[in-house]
């Protein structure tokens, strides 16, 4: 028993602390504040790399990079006869450097454009290619006849003196990689999942989990190198097809990667699934293989489904796997040729490439496109799981 | 008053139906169940009739739910249990090697405290068990819910929205339908454990009108912290306490007229 309270000590300042406001709680108020600068700075964050990588990727959007071999020439005398926008762009200036440049240098410069139009080999005078821009959207996104080709082709050849663009072989190559992974990757991490959550004794469950776990600890070049050297010739004996090197194999070595991302919220979302349902199923006489698939897997689906899109996004992003295991950019829908994912190609290429040139351009634009694309990916995977959770949870 | 209340109950309780002729239905033979070293259930024997509701009666952690879940073999999912004794039921003892618990589980059915439906369509959660144990064709499946949910009393109620979600009815309408999945694989028992204890009085009046219609085709076995629930509803009360079976008799006498002292202070409600 608490001694009762002094009747005739009145509390000091009476209804006064009532107006007190967030000023009676400063440090909570101030942490929550701070909390929430900083949740907003990462929304900041993702929305600054979006602005630069599409920044970069602009010109290509407005047709402005240019990589016609053989150019309109303008003579060095005719110099004062356009205007300066004209030779701004014919010099490939910003209009600072153009402003900062004196005339000599500007009538270097007019020269140095006709010396590099003269050294283009004199085959490709006649090659109707040599005359293309090939960062139009035409030859990004269509097949193409180029010369000394008997039929339309998607072809990704950044370098030489024609460069071809086509980001078509590098969209069906990340495709048919990240699917291949997700094929084999979802039933495994998840069928792992419902042995761990479900069926697994306590004993096991606590060596399974954290084995499968430390997977997402090996280093994705590991696991490429491993990929490389044992998984693509233990394959290659047991498929029998004839490119060693290929999407399948990249596949699977990315299913690797992506097994722990999936199996461990699979995990958790099977594991929160109330032991109350389980006991009914169980009382009812359901063995425990029943339970786990008719009444676990089906409660815990948002969880699952989930995962599954983070896997995709992991897998759609991931690099040096890819990189390490096929890297051929060829147009193939066999999951046996070789396949060049967009994130490889960003990562091989991005350090050889002029900064501002055609190339660098097109390479943001591969950047802008995978933001997009996990970006929708991620905004549809939100969409179903409420989807998913209303329906069980009886809502319209 | 409590006493008063409870006796008037029992006196207007219509009188128990004789229990069958030959051997009881559930014997329980000197049970005691350990979790690790702590001994819950010490050394219970009772036995219970068919088609006979019994109470199990007692103050928190007397070991009633304890005792109940043995006769379902749901104790089996706990770590560290070890059951001491022998159970039988229609003369088969339950804890024998060769039993599948599954079967058993099909023979004894179970409502637990918290309605607890699966998040499925109200059908769905009738015709889980009915397709568990082999029915298929639909017409049978759509007989058997029908009954099921008219026998636990909600057919009326949710005749014309089978198929939404089960998670959309109110607690005592979940319990109910917990009730009708349970009776829909027709087991010979129904254990309860509580299960009226999270509803409002007007749901549990329900249930317990339910239990009483119930009775005429299963035997029933109801954990209850009400003993005014008892009183209503039991034919048998066994009153539990600290893991020991204090007294097993006519519900009428043990609110009336018990012959231990701890069962009179527990029913009188000077403890528990």
């Amino acid at each position: 028993m608490t001694p009762e309270p002094k009747s005739e000590q009145p509390r000091p300042h009476g209804w006064i602390g009532i107006h007190r406001g967030h000023k009676a709680r400063p440090v909570e108020w101030l942490a929550e504040k701070f909390i929430f600068l900083v949740s907003l700075s990462a929304i900041a964050m993702v929305l600054l790399i979006f602005l630069f990588v599409a920044r970069e990727a602009m010109p290509v959007f407005f047709g402005e990079a240019n990589t016609a071999l053989i150019q309109p020439t303008i003579p060095v005398a005719e110099l004062d006869k356009h205007s300066p926008a004209e030779l701004q762009r014919y010099l490939d200036l910003t209009p600072e450097q153009y402003k900062s440049v004196d005339h000599d240098t500007l009538l270097a410069l007019m020269q140095g454009k006709l010396d590099e139009q003269n050294e283009v080999p004199e085959n490709f005078r006649k090659d109707a290619d040599a005359r293309i821009n090939t960062t139009e959207w035409k030859y990004l996104l269509q097949s193409h006849q180029w010369s000394g080709y008997d039929r339309p082709e998607y072809i990704w050849q950044p370098v030489g003196q024609i460069k071809k663009f086509n980001i078509i072989p590098l969209i069906v190559g990340t495709l048919k990689v990240t699917l291949i992974g997700l094929l084999f990757a979802v039933p495994l991490a998840v069928g792992a999942a419902i042995y761990v959550s479900q069926l697994a004794r306590p004993r096991v469950r606590e060596v399974v989990k954290p084995v499968i776990e430390m997977l997402s600890g090996i280093p994705s070049v590991v696991v490429g190198f491993f990929a490389l050297l044992v998984l693509a010739t233990v394959l290659q004996k047991i498929f029998g097809y004839q490119t060693r090197l290929n999407a399948f194999v990249a596949g699977i070595a990315l299913g690797f990667a992506v097994i722990p991302v999936i199996f461990s919220i699979a995990e958790d979302a099977l594991t929160s699934v109330p032991r109350a349902y389980t006991q009914a199923a169980l009382a009812l006489g359901a063995s425990r293989w029943q339970t786990a698939w008719q009444i676990v897997l089906p409660a815990a689906i948002p969880g699952v489904f989930a995962a599954t899109v983070l896997g995709f996004g992991r897998a759609i992003g991931e690099t040096m796997i890819v990189l390490m295991v096929c890297s051929a950019s060829v147009m193939s829908w066999s999951i046996f040729d070789s396949a060049r994912s967009i994130t490889t190609t960003i990562a091989a290429e991005m350090g050889e490439v002029v900064a501002g040139g055609p190339h660098y351009r097109i390479l943001f634009l591969l950047g802008a496109l995978l933001f997009a694309a996990t970006f929708v990916s991620n905004m549809i995977g939100d969409f179903v799981i409420h989807r998913f959770k209303n329906k069980l949870e009886g809502k319209r | 008053m409590a006493e008063t209340l409870i006796q008037k109950i029992v006196a207007q309780q219509a009188p128990a139906a004789a229990p069958a002729a030959g051997a009881p239905f559930i014997r329980i033979e000197d049970v005691s169940l350990y979790y690790g070293a702590s001994k819950a259930l010490k050394n219970i024997s009772l036995n219970l009739d068919e088609k006979v509701v019994t109470a199990f009666i007692g103050p928190s952690g007397c070991g009633k739910s304890t005792l109940l879940r043995c006769l379902n073999r749901m104790n089996d999912l706990i770590d560290n249990v070890r059951i001491d004794g022998c159970i039988k039921i229609g003369g088969h003892d339950i804890y024998a090697g060769d039993v599948d618990v599954i079967e058993l589980r099909k023979r004894v059915g179970m409502v637990f405290q918290k309605s607890n439906p699966f998040p499925k369509s109200i059908y769905e959660n009738v015709a889980y068990g009915l397709r568990l144990h082999g029915m298929k064709s639909k017409s049978d499946l759509d007989a058997a819910v029908e009954q099921s949910l008219r026998s636990s009393a909600l057919w009326d109620e949710v005749k014309d929205r089978l198929h939404s979600s089960a998670l959309g009815l109110s607690g005592g309408q979940q319990q109910r339908l917990c009730i009708a999945r349970a009776i829909a694989i027709k087991p010979d028992i129904i254990l309860m454990d509580e299960p009226a204890s999270a509803l409002d009085p007007i749901a549990t009046s329900r249930i317990e009108e339910l239990i009483l219609e119930l009775k005429k085709d299963f035997t029933i076995v109801i954990v209850t912290h009400n003993m005014q629930q008892a009183a209503r509803i039991s034919d048998q009360t066994a009153f539990f306490y600290i893991g020991e079976l204090i007294e097993f008799g006519p519900t009428a006498k043990i609110f009336t007229n018990p012959s231990q002292k701890r069962t009179e202070d527990y029913v009188t409600g000077r403890f528990g």
